[in-house]
């Protein structure tokens, strides 16, 4: 899956990427080993429970890591480069010009202070080095874009409703015309109609503007609406990698099959919302072997001892001791 | 927005008209009776018919209510704030203008000097928590906000006036010196120095602390995460996106302390011998000159009731969300 760095193919690629926060002189392991790529235009959801490290892995993406984290190996390679994502000066001109963030709860990421026509207008002045006249213009198009109408624009974040400050957040991050979009939890807070209607707006602007789109939620049901690709996250690593159609089809890993039988269907009879037993694991005195084996149900004796590496399965990539043999049977059969 | 500010100021009306009538009633309580005051000097012995006449002179036969609460306030709003009994029957109006300069001057000076240190220093330490400034910048704020400002002043006029006799510590012009306009300024602006540091000193800790403690909470707002994701620099992060946010408790503060720029300095006018507001309410105690003590109380009434209006309307421009 993870191309190498001459592989112009792929626009962002997560090579082994661990990155840690150091508190108080306890040093706690948010990711580990996080390898994918990406492709232009492509929509990926990143799955998993609070603390599981998607946000760690997409802020990195972003050049975002607060200045607690270190990057302990890896690398992030935009477009074939490497990024500096551990130095916060020099992560600047990437950022937003090629990577932005639609941040979730727009209440509080725009600023309660300045208009909203002059927080989307900002970065364009700022790093595209337009006029006030010219970002205004672009500003007011970004607003029709979105669905609000530009006149619109002179309002505050307080007199706007969540859905539309949720438009606006994504107005803001097409600002410089970047080619990925992270969306850290964007519909969180809005009602389901709402929601489904942000969905449908990152779709569009997606193909429209060819974007590839990193979506982070702990909600399966919308990645299944939103991308094409879905990354279960664990512990701090994927366990689990494929197309949202094989997923929701073929859950292979322990866990991404209890996070599907969690989401109450009631179509099919499922009206019982049925939780995962057990609890997040503690990232400092982590698990040993797999993370998740103290809740695993198919847990068997070399899950406690011996960390499963992320194998080659079909179209995605698991990591499960189960399917050890499997990949083996592969490496034979391709030798 | 017009409803909004004919609100404030028709509030602030009322305000003004509530301390008023408390600041008559105040001196209506207090022990004594204003006849025998006015003729305590008298070399005589006085009769029952003088006291009377003195009380029928001044309205004092008459009902507390209606009649003499409506004569103040009517009185009061024509300026007339009654005579003093200690500055030989001068119109306490008079005497409150004659003094009110020297205050401003010394109160606004120190106002000033403490917002720019106090805000620029505060708003650094917030910025950079933890930082050498912050550590620094608190911990002196701290001590300097605790300090009662009467001993601040006592101890600058011991190390620079009696001890080193670098500065003057005593009034607002050397006695006696019969000089030239521009070394007259010179004179003045010396005999400010120390007065101004003692009170700007206290001023600039309180400042230091409220900024302080609006920026490091500003800082940890998801708007700034925004603003670094959007690519800005430190500068612009501050400069655009968390100043203004911080101000808004500071501005509230610095509106408010303005109230107190005309009454605010008692105690250490008491201590260099300032001719001002805080002075002439000393002399107007130890003589137990009442009209001078009322006209001052309704002054600091009315100026605090002023900052307030003033904080009121200046934190709706800086806050949208008050607006409403």
């Amino acid at each position: 899956m993870t191309g190498s760095s001459q592989d112009k193919a792929w626009l962002l690629e997560v090579n082994g990427l661990s990155v840690d926060y150091g508190l108080k002189g306890v040093s706690s392991r948010a990711i580990e080993s996080v390898s994918f790529a990406l492709r232009a235009g492509e929509a990926v959801g990143l799955v998993g429970e609070s603390g599981s490290g998607k946000t760690t892995t997409a802020m990195a993406i972003a050049g975002l890591l607060s200045p607690n984290a270190r990057v302990s190996s890896g690398d992030v390679r935009y477009r074939g480069n490497r990024l500096p994502i551990d130095d916060d000066a020099a992560m600047r001109p990437h950022r937003w010009s090629e990577t932005s963030v639609v941040f979730q709860g727009a209440m509080n990421a725009l600023n309660p202070v300045h208009r909203i026509i002059k927080q989307i207008a900002e970065p364009c002045m700022l790093k595209l080095g337009m006029s006030r006249g010219e970002a205004t213009t672009r500003a007011r198009e970004l607003l029709e874009l979105v669905g609000i109408p530009a006149d619109r624009g002179t309002a505050y974040p307080h007199e706007l409703s969540g859905g539309m400050r949720q438009r606006v957040m994504i107005a803001m991050a097409l600002a410089c015309r970047p080619s990925i979009v992270i969306g850290d939890e964007p519909t969180t807070a809005l009602d389901v109609i709402t929601q489904a209607q942000i969905l449908k707006l990152l779709g569009e602007l997606r193909s429209q503007l060819n974007l590839a789109l990193i979506l982070i939620t702990h909600d399966l049901s919308i990645v299944a609406e939103a991308c094409d690709r879905v990354m279960i996250m664990y512990a701090g690593r994927i366990v689990e990698d494929g197309t949202v159609a094989e997923i929701f089809a073929r859950p292979k890993h322990p866990y991404t099959r209890l996070l599907i039988d969690s989401i109450p269907n009631p179509a099919n009879g499922k009206k019982v919302i049925r939780p995962i037993p057990g609890d997040p694991p503690n990232l400092v005195i982590r698990p040993s072997g797999c993370a998740f084996h103290p809740r695993c149900p198919s847990v068997m004796g070399v899950c406690g001892t011996e960390v499963p590496s992320l194998y080659k399965l079909g179209q995605g990539r698991v990591a499960c001791h189960m399917y050890e043999s499997s990949q083996k049977d592969k490496v034979a059969a391709h030798a | 927005m017009s409803r909004r500010i004919f609100r404030i100021v028709f509030r602030a009306l009322g305000t003004l008209l509530t301390v008023a009538i408390l600041n008559f009633i105040l001196f209506r309580i207090v022990p004594g009776d204003p006849a025998q005051l006015l003729l305590a000097g008298a070399r005589t012995s006085v009769t029952v018919q003088q006291m009377d006449a003195q009380r029928a002179r001044w309205g004092l036969d008459r009902p507390l209510f209606p009649d003499q609460v409506v004569d103040y306030l009517s009185a009061t709003l024509h300026g007339d704030l009654g005579y003093s009994f200690k500055f030989r029957g001068r119109p306490v109006a008079d005497l409150i203008l004659e003094r009110l300069p020297a205050t401003i001057v010394l109160v606004g000076l120190a106002q000033m000097i403490a917002i720019l240190c106090g805000v620029l220093f505060g708003i650094y330490a917030g910025w950079r928590r933890g930082g050498a400034v912050d550590r620094i910048a608190t911990g002196a704020s701290m001590a300097l906000y605790t300090m009662p400002s009467f001993w601040l002043a006592m101890v600058l006029v011991v190390i620079f006036s009696t001890g080193l006799g670098w500065l003057p510590g005593y009034g607002i012009y050397s006695p006696g010196a019969n000089i030239g306009s521009t070394d007259r300024f010179l004179d003045y602006l010396r005999h400010l120095v120390l007065p101004v540091t003692a009170l700007a000193l206290g001023l600039i800790g309180q400042y230091v602390v409220v900024a302080r403690a609006a920026m490091s909470e500003v800082v940890t707002e998801d708007y700034m995460v925004t603003a670094r994701a959007k690519g800005l620099t430190n500068g612009q992060m501050l400069m655009r996106h968390a100043f203004r946010n911080a101000m808004l408790p500071v501005v509230t503060l610095i509106t408010l302390n303005l109230g107190y720029v005309v009454a605010g300095a008692i105690t250490v006018e008491a201590v260099f011998a300032w001719p001002g507001i805080g002075g002439l309410t000393v002399e107007a105690l130890n003589a137990r000159d009442y009209p001078v003590l009322q006209g001052i109380f309704l002054l600091l009434g009315a100026s605090i009731v002023l900052a307030n209006l003033i904080a009121d309307l200046a934190y709706g421009l800086l806050d949208p969300r008050v607006r409403q």
